[in-house]
Parts: C-alpha cells; structure tokens; sequence
C-alpha cells in the first residue's frame, strides 16, 4: 500500500488507512434492513430467503422491519394494483434517505402475466424509482439474493460527494397517485382534463 | 318471459310445488328460478330440504351467447349442497334482464351470502335488493363501470381471444403501452374533470354493542393494512375499538385483485393453468387439481386421466396440504408473538417438499403440474423412494416435534383457547369451509362427502374439534397433516406403472358446450371452479370459488369482543392467501 509510508513503523499493524466512502459504504451494505412488506407470490420466496435454507442473515438483512421509517430497502415483491399503488408510493416517501427499491418478480418489473388486467399497474417504475430488477415468477431465492449482491455492488460504487442525500436542495416526494374512476396522477389532472373535457363537437352549440 | 313453455313442463321440473310459482324452468346444469320467489324457495330448500350451505354464488354475462337475448343477458347462479347428507347439490339460476337487473339478497337465508353478493355487484353491477353493506369490495368506490361485464374492455384490450395476433405468428410484440392514449393501463371517461375530484370517504364499520362492558369510553377508528405485518398480505381491516375490545370491523379487499376472471376468459382453457398457480400461491398443486376436474367434466370420457396420473394428483395435493398446514402454523406463531423461530422450522418442512414439487414440475412454487386428462410429467423410481422417505421418516416426526413443543404451550393456550368462537351453526350459515368449518365440529370435507378423482380408495379419517376456536383450528390443521401423511403413505404403495398423460399434448383443448362446477378439499377448504364453455378454445366464464375469500365472511362475527390483539390471530387462522382472496 502506497500509504503506508506515511504511518510510522510502530503503529503499521494497528492502524488501517481507508477512503470515507469505502468505509461508509461497507457499513451500509452490510446492514440494509429490507422492509416487512409483502405483495403476493413473491413474498413468499422473499420469507423463504430470509428462512433457515437460504438464510439472508449472512448479508446482514435479516432484521425485517415493518415500519418504512426504519428500512433501507424496498422489496417490492408481487403484482402491483392500482388500488395499492397509492399505498406503496406512501411508504416510499416514507422511508428516510439513504434508500433502495428492488423489484422483485415480472409483475412488479412490468406487470408480468397479470399485465393487461384492469387493475394492475404495468411496473412499479411507473411511480418509483427502481435500483435492482429480479426478473422470475416468481424468483428463486438465488435470484433474490443475486439481486441484492447486485444491489450492493451499487452501493459500494456511490460516493458521499455525490449522493443525492446530502445536498443543499432536499428531493421532493413523490406525488401520491389518486383512486378516481382509474388511477391518475394528480399532477398529471391538467393533462387529463383536456382529453376528457374536450368541447362536444358543433351540434350541441 | 317464458310462461307458456312452463306451464306446459310444470311436472317435471324438480321441487316444482314446493313454492308455487317459483321454478320457471330447468336446464341440464340446474334450476331456473323466479326472482320474486327467490327467498322464499330458498328458504324452501334449506328448511325442507337440507341445503343448509351456500357454497358458491356468482353471475354470469351472456351478452352475445348463442340463444340469448337482452331480456335474459345476466344469470346469477347459486350453488347449494347439503353438509349433513353430503352429495351432490342443487344449482339455482336466476335470469336478469339487461336494464333492470336486480334481485333479492339472500343474506337472510344464507349469511355467507354477504361477501359473494358484493363480490358480484362490483364485478356486475347486479343490484341485490334488502343487503345491508352492497358497496364495491375488490375495486374502489368511483371506480369506472362494472369489469367483468361482456362489453366492458381494459385500457389494454387487443381482442376477444387468445392467442392475440400481436404475437403470433411472427412473434413481433408491440408494447401495449405504445397501443393506448395514456401510455398506461389507464383510462377515463368522457367528460370526468379531475380537478373537481373528490375521494370517495373510507368504510366505516357498523358498531355493534357488547353487553357486560361496563366502563364506557370513546370509539376509536384504527386502521390495519394494507401495509401491516400481520395481514398475512395486502388485506386491510377497518377496527372500531373501545377501549382494546373490537365493537366492529370491516374488511376491505382488492389491493391484489388481479382480475384472474376476466384474465381467464381471455384466455385459452389450457392457458389458464399457470393462473390457477398464481391464485393461492402456497398450494399450486391443488389449485391446478381444481380447475382440470372442472374441465374435465365438461370433457367427457376424453378427459379421463390415466390410473398413474390419479395417484400422483394425489400425492401432490396431500404433499401441498402438508405444506400449506406447515406454513400456516408457523405464521400463526408468529401472529402470537412467537416471532419467526416456529415459522424458520415449518419452512424447513415446506422446502423439502418444495424440491419434490420443483423435480417433478421444474418450478419451486408455480408448479404448473396438472393437465385435462393427465399430468405433465412422470416422476421416476427415484423420485418416489425420496417421497416414501419423506412420508415414512421426516414428516411424521416433525409434525410430533412441533406437537411436542406446541401443542401444550402455556401461552398458546392462553392465546387461543376460547377466542374466536364460532358455532357449527354460524358456521354453516356463514358458507366457511375446510379446517375452519371442522374445527368448528362439523365433518364435511369434499373428500367424503363427493369424493372426487380416486379418494374413495383411501382410508383417512375427517379431522373435527368441537373446541370452535382458535385451537381447534390450529389441532385441526395439526391432525390434518397426519391424515394426509397416511394417505400418501397408501397412494405411494399403491401407486401403478403406465402412462401419466392420455392423448397427445396440444395448446387446444376440445371442450363441450356446457357447463360446470369442479371442487376440490384445499388446503384453506373447498376450492371450486365454475366454468361455462361455449364450445370455443376459451372459456365464456370463469369463475373461482376462493375459499379463503368465503372464510373471511367470519372474521367480523368471531372478532367481535375479543381484544384487538385477538383479531390478529382469529385472522391468522383463518389462513388467508390474498392471491386467493383478491383473485
């Protein structure tokens, strides 16, 4: 190590040089606590991961917490409807910075076998931002945790110089999405509105 | 509509003096019953005749079907069966005409009426007159019209019928997304300003009042779900409290509704096995088990599975059965506070089952297993020597160590003994089914009571508890296992050589025009499918009987007066599976 010189012979075996960022870094992805959150068929290889066989405790995950206040990680696991689409756009915002979504399974990715039903959201990229995408119906738990290996080589890459947390201007959250006669945007309502108010053609006046 | 033709066949249509006026006709499939006369023939058949069990209800859109017309466009069915005596049931059919279609609730006859006439009037919009709470369940209140209506089509309709031309057969896919104005699965009517959007207020629950509670103090609205980790899902309750005791309680479902029905008519018959896995995703074995007895009925003699595929149907739904009580159990443990440890044990059991199921069928959890007249693939010599082992060895000592360690635990029984009761009586009348239903004391288990596929060979007994809580349940799940292990210990002894599969493998499946209902004893209770065919590649309906969706009937009248720490395991045994529940 080219640093070494820099440390007196003595403290060499005690004293270990490192970036801010590595060590940060490190911290980080060896604790990311994944939310207690299950959609549907996923979950239950999500369970299964963190159960005795494939054991998710030897990446430090095991600690699954129910509230989004205390999680690093979103495992959207499962079809996505609209009637709950509001719901997990809620509980991202809710959750503190830093923070991650894994998509796990075809239907959270696009809307997987499920997609042209009436009620399913067609990913969940649609609202929130996506990190990992596991693609499977559902995955394997492999796949699931080649997923999060995925998602911590991510996190070993970022660097506090750079991370969107610790600028001046704080991110605003996501706009909630409304239940009306079908999902919408309400910052989108402008947009609809011309398309379902357009003037009735002539007769009429 | 047809008087003429009645009068003339009056006497050999089935009950047809007990109500007069009520039988208006008969087909092949069931009877045709006037709508004014509906309470009171019902009510007819379950006081005279035994039919003290509503088990399925639903309707069917017949806008287009050949022979039909605007005067009889829906038909609400319901089918009927006898818990005492067992056997087949009667079917009742009530036809609607397109612009008033309305008719009596049967919420006072039958009270598990409740969840299924809501589940009809969101999906329909069939207006059931005298029910206390008909608003939408599954989709939201303001929601855009009535899905499963014929002529209501999805933001991403392409066409009628599988296989859509976009992919076939050159195998281009134009994105749906780039097909529809919004670039999304959405769509809204004309003239809807969303500025002026309102949403709808949140159900309230209806507040009961619990005698012997003498310290008055405020109600208070509290919220569980759809995010919580005790739902077992994306199941969400509206709790009235006083004090900690539940007054009242509402369920609330829809946050997985995947519209598997409408999904299904879409597709071919043979399409729609790996949706039937997707349903309960615990127990894909049996889910698949259900829906191809019920095509299979209508199949005839062509459907008829080899001697071969019979014992490894059941094998594999006595394996799923295993492995859905495991899980079950554990997280109701969990629910108790025993969080995760007996559940880490259960899956272990549940894992060694699942490789059985990923060696025989390539996947893990969709197993995708079972086809009309057969099943996909044999298993070898090899396969059944690692079953009998399981069956022999490892099973039935886990299940005794888990009996060992639980079954007497101080605080389980503190926890469950007593809370959530509910009699055989309610039971019945509330259309719950399966252990819930046993453990309620009465025997009826669609294994006996209309032994399908081979399970008459058997010798197994039918697990009751006269306990009608939540211990029972779980000693009811607990004992089932053990049946199930000597009923796999008979099949895997008995089990022949030959073929697996009759005829050759194809995407379409020939199905007779018709109709019918197959059912099968799931892991959560009876699983039925309702299939009308208009003799196409596609099924004109298609209907599941989920139980754990019925089972939720239940929840409400065995939460209440209980603490609200209860709730959460009444509903934990009750094992729901959202996939099953919101379909």
């Amino acid at each position: 190590m080219a640093n070494d010189q820099h440390i007196p012979e003595e403290l060499q075996r005690n004293v270990f040089m490192t970036t801010v960022d590595f060590l940060y870094n490190w911290s980080r992805k060896n604790s990311m606590w994944p939310m207690l959150f299950g959609l549907a068929c996923c979950a239950i290889e999500m369970i299964c991961t963190a159960a005795g066989r494939y054991d998710l405790a030897r990446f430090g995950m095991e600690v699954m917490r129910p509230s989004p206040r205390q999680c690093d990680l979103m495992i959207v696991s499962g079809t996505v409807t609209k009637k709950m689409a509001p719901t997990i756009v809620r509980l991202y915002n809710q959750m503190a910075e830093p923070r991650y979504v894994l998509s796990m399974g075809a239907c959270a990715t696009g809307g997987g076998p499920f997609k042209e039903g009436y009620n399913v959201v067609s990913g969940i990229d649609k609202y929130i931002p996506v990190d990992v995408y596991v693609p499977g119906c559902p995955p394997t738990p492999e796949a699931l945790l080649y997923g999060i290996l995925k998602l911590h080589e991510k996190v070993e890459n970022q660097s506090v110089k750079t991370v969107p947390w610790y600028r001046k201007e704080t991110p605003k959250g996501i706009a909630v999405p409304e239940l009306g006669p079908d999902i919408f945007q309400p910052d989108r309502a402008e947009e609809i509105a011309m398309f379902t108010l357009r003037p009735i053609p002539a007769e009429e006046s | 509509m047809t008087d003429d033709i009645t009068t003339m066949e009056a006497p050999a249509l089935p009950y047809a003096d007990a109500v007069p006026g009520a039988v208006v006709g008969a087909d092949e499939f069931g009877i045709i019953v006037n709508r004014d006369k509906l309470v009171e023939f019902a009510l007819y058949l379950r006081n005279n005749e035994g039919f003290d069990y509503l088990s399925s209800l639903t309707a069917v859109d017949y806008l287009g079907f050949e022979g039909r017309t605007a005067e009889d466009r829906f038909e609400v069915v319901y089918h009927l069966f006898d818990t005492k005596k067992g056997g087949d049931g009667v079917v009742l059919k009530v036809r609607l005409p397109e612009d008033d279609p309305q008719l009596p609730s049967l919420i006072m006859v039958y009270p598990g009426a409740d969840l299924q006439e809501r589940e009809v009037y969101d999906f329909y919009g069939i207006r059931f007159n005298g029910h206390p709470r008909l608003r939408r369940i599954f989709l939201w209140e303001g929601f855009d019209g009535h899905p499963m209506r014929k002529d209501w089509k999805e933001a991403y309709y392409e066409a009628e019928h599988k296989p859509f031309k976009s992919r076939w057969p050159n195998g281009h896919y134009h994105w749906a997304e780039d097909r529809v104005p919004w670039g999304d699965n959405v769509k809204y009517p004309q003239g809807w300003d969303p500025n002026a959007f309102e949403p709808a207020p949140p159900p309230l629950p209806t507040i009961h009042d619990i005698p012997g509670e003498e310290i008055k103090t405020d109600r208070v609205i509290v919220n569980m779900g759809p995010q919580h980790p005790s739902t077992h899902g994306v199941f969400r309750m509206i709790v009235a409290l006083d004090g900690e005791t539940v007054v009242g309680l509402e369920p609330e479902c829809g946050y997985l509704h995947r519209n598997h029905e409408k999904i299904g008519e879409r597709n071919t018959w043979l399409g729609n096995i790996p949706f039937t896995d997707r349903l309960d995703y615990l127990s894909s074995m049996s889910n698949n088990f259900g829906y191809v007895l019920a095509v299979e009925q209508l199949m005839g003699e062509k459907g008829k599975p080899p001697e071969r595929a019979e014992y490894l149907r059941v094998i594999m739904a006595e394996l799923t059965r295993i492995a859905n009580h495991m899980w079950s159990i554990g997280f109701l443990l969990n629910d108790l506070g025993a969080f995760f440890t007996p559940a880490l044990y259960t899956i272990q059991e549940r894992e060694m089952i699942l490789d059985l199921f990923e060696e025989a069928s390539g996947s893990r959890m969709m197993c995708n297993y079972m086809r009309f007249g057969g099943v996909r693939r044999d298993v070898d010599e090899d396969w059944l020597n690692r079953c009998r082992d399981l069956v022999h060895n490892r099973i039935p000592a886990k299940i005794d160590e888990l009996d060992e360690y639980l079954t007497n635990n101080e605080i389980l029984l503190a926890r469950t003994k007593g809370v959530g009761y509910l009699s055989a009586e309610d039971a019945i009348a509330l259309s719950v089914c399966g252990p819930m239903l046993r453990a309620s004391g009465v025997p009826y288990d669609l294994r006996r009571s209309r032994p399908y596929s081979i399970y008459d060979r058997f010798e197994f007994d039918v697990v009751t508890d006269d306990g009608c809580d939540v211990y029972a349940r779980y000693r009811v799940r607990m004992e089932e296992m053990r049946q199930s292990v000597r009923i796999l210990k008979q099949a895997l002894d008995d089990i022949p050589e030959g073929p697996v599969f009759k005829g050759k493998p194809g995407y379409v499946t020939r199905v007779a025009k018709g109709e019918a209902y197959g059912a099968v004893e799931g892991p959560k209770g009876e699983l039925g499918f309702y299939v009308v065919s208009d003799g196409t590649d596609n099924p004109w309906r298609y209907h599941i009987r989920a139980p754990s969706y019925i089972n939720l009937n239940a929840l409400a009248p065995m939460c209440i007066g209980y603490k609200v720490a209860d709730s959460v395991v009444i509903l934990g045994a009750i094992d729901i599976v959202l996939g099953e529940t919101d379909r």
